[in-house]
């Protein structure tokens, strides 16, 4: 046996196979006509759009199968532009693949470079334009030309700035101050701790003078959770339980994963969860996350109460409240 | 009685012998508690009390305890008051079907009568929140929509979805959507906080405020999806799911028609 390897031979192109409609005239006349059916129902669907527009009111509801109660209108207007679009489409590609020529065509292709005449050609005419704009002898123009291209280059840079001015301390700071008042949101009503009963939440915002005109910006800051337990069901450090209230406890309800609003309280196991990534924090150990991508547990408010009884902040919050960023110290 | 015993053997001999002894039983069964809820019409305070805890011996002891004090797999219902009791069994969730993480709504075992008598036996035991009254929940009159509306985000929608249809907690258990619930029932779940639902008080979510978040959550039922279909009113979830599933699917058929040849 040699060694050598045989060459495979180049096996060619397989036989060409005529189409049905290409042999056989009634086949061919049956694809003008399924093609000529596309278009029709094409012009149908646009007939349904425009009927719907015009004549079916838009509060009158059908019944669809699996969609439940839809809205008459709409879906014909919807329905009207699928048909009409899809079908011109579709009866297009038919069309081709059934009835136009069916041979296989070979288009050779063409060098890329151009040819040397051309090439001599575009040389001298880009001399002959550097010489006539005399750019080499009028200095000025040169000058203030190259002046207007380099300040147009900074504007881009100038617009740059919108990405700032960096936050400075501003993410670390919120309304909450020693003595703020816990109000109602919405409401702006003070609360006693004994307006919660075991086992309550509120969603309770820092009292400001103006609470007609509270920043959005600092409600995503400021948004607190008062929650209450019996005081035995915590399982808190001695400084954690200090910063309670017979058995009312305040988080921030800002996420510490990507700030949205936790607030999903689950009474009977006392997990507080985010809807966003399900972040899971037990109320009892101090919002220790046990569960989804939340690196650090809730932001805890210190409160107590003033001379009236009223819940009140003792201190601002320890820590920034939400997401990280990343000047933020995560000690 | 020979002819019938040649088909003792026959494959559908044994359900069909099943569906007839369930069906005495059931029958029977019912005829039982129709002369329980006949013995129920007494106004009077003192015997209804004692007729709702002739049920609760009958129908709710065993889990919570022939005092209500409560036992390992349910929770006492000493001081809960008629409010739950009246949201619990009214909703059909208790008594439970089965011990599965969570009492579902269905149609109610007791009828308004038992319930009341129920209601009255739990509230004797320790105070509680009421039932509330008919003339006040007139959230008609006393709610407004717009004020619901943000009470409702604030408060509810994190959980029931903001369009209060409803989604998932965790391990198996969901908040309930909250179409088609009685006013009354809302109400008196937001006062007592059944199951994995915390309570809302009164005074951080006044009693008129709390008209405000009903009269918002009939007006979302009365909301006709004017833009197509609502796919479960839950967002892009199933928006996302129907787009993947038809809209890819539709996008490959017509895909692998365009590269046919034909013939």
């Amino acid at each position: 046996m040699s060694n050598e390897i045989e060459a495979i031979k180049d096996p060619g192109l397989p036989a060409h196979v005529h189409r049905k409609a290409d042999t056989d005239p009634k086949a061919a006349k049956r694809a003008e006509r399924q093609v000529a059916s596309m278009f029709l129902m094409s012009a149908f669907g646009t007939v349904l759009l425009i009927f719907s527009f015009f004549f079916i009111p838009d509060d009158v509801f059908v019944f669809v199968p699996i969609l439940g109660n839809q809205n008459a209108h709409q879906l014909g207007l919807g329905l009207g532009m699928a048909i009409s679009l899809f079908f011109i489409g579709m009866g297009a590609i038919h069309w081709a693949k059934t009835l136009m020529p069916d041979v296989e065509v070979v288009a050779q292709r063409h060098e890329f470079r151009s040819t040397d005449s051309d090439r001599k050609d575009f040389v001298s005419a880009v001399k002959e334009g550097a010489a006539a704009s005399g750019l080499g002898r009028r200095s000025l123009i040169k000058r203030s030309l190259g002046a207007a291209l380099g300040l147009s280059a900074l504007s881009p840079l100038i617009l740059l700035r919108d990405l700032g001015p960096l936050p400075g301390k501003e993410l670390e700071k919120t309304t909450w101050k020693t003595g703020t008042h816990l109000v109602t949101d919405p409401g702006n009503r003070r609360i006693k701790a004994s307006d919660l009963e075991v086992g309550a939440v509120a969603q309770v915002l820092p009292e400001i003078e103006d609470p007609e005109h509270r920043k959005l910006s600092d409600i995503a800051k400021d948004a607190v959770l008062l929650i209450r337990l019996r005081p035995e069901e915590f399982n808190l450090e001695a400084d954690r339980l200090a910063m309670t209230h017979d058995g009312i406890i305040a988080f921030s309800k800002i996420c510490s994963h990507m700030g949205c609003a936790v607030a999903l309280y689950e009474q009977q196991t006392k997990h507080l969860l985010c809807p966003c990534h399900q972040s899971t924090f037990d109320v009892t150990r101090a919002a220790k996350v046990i569960f989804g991508p939340s690196a650090r547990p809730l932001p805890q408010l210190d409160i107590t109460i003033d001379d009236e009884g009223y819940l009140v902040a003792r201190q601002p919050f320890s820590e920034p409240v939400g997401p990280s960023f990343w000047e933020r110290n995560s000690q | 009685m020979k002819r019938l015993s040649r088909y003792r053997r026959h494959k559908a001999a044994a359900p069909l012998l099943l569906f007839f002894a369930l069906l005495t039983v059931g029958a029977t069964f019912s005829v039982a508690s129709a002369t329980t809820s006949a013995e129920t019409t007494s106004a009077d305070r003192s015997v209804q009390i004692e007729e709702g805890r002739q049920i609760f011996l009958k129908g709710c002891s065993s889990c919570h305890g022939l005092n209500a004090e409560g036992m390992q797999i349910a929770p006492a219902l000493i001081g809960v008051g008629a409010a739950s009791v009246d949201f619990q069994v009214g909703t059909g969730r208790m008594p439970m079907a089965d011990m599965s993480t969570q009492a579902m709504r269905k149609d109610p075992i007791y009828n308004a009568e038992e319930t009341a008598a129920l209601a009255a036996y739990v509230a004797s035991l320790a105070p509680g929140p009421a039932i509330p009254s008919e003339s006040s929940l007139n959230y008609e009159r006393d709610g407004s929509t717009a004020e619901g509306g943000e009470l409702f985000r604030n408060n509810c929608a994190m959980c029931h979805n903001f369009a209060g249809q409803g989604g998932a907690l965790t391990q198996g258990k969901y908040a309930p959507t909250l179409m088609g619930v009685e006013p009354k029932h809302i109400y008196e779940a937001m006062v007592t906080g059944p199951q994995s639902m915390p309570v809302f008080s009164d005074k951080t979510i006044t009693p008129e405020e709390k008209l405000s978040i009903i009269k918002w959550i009939k007006s979302a039922e009365k909301e006709p999806n004017l833009g197509g279909a609502s796919l479960g009113r839950v967002g892009p979830v199933t928006e996302g799911l129907l787009g993947w599933t038809l809209g890819l699917g539709l996008l490959i058929g017509v895909a692998v028609w365009l590269a046919m040849k034909a013939r």
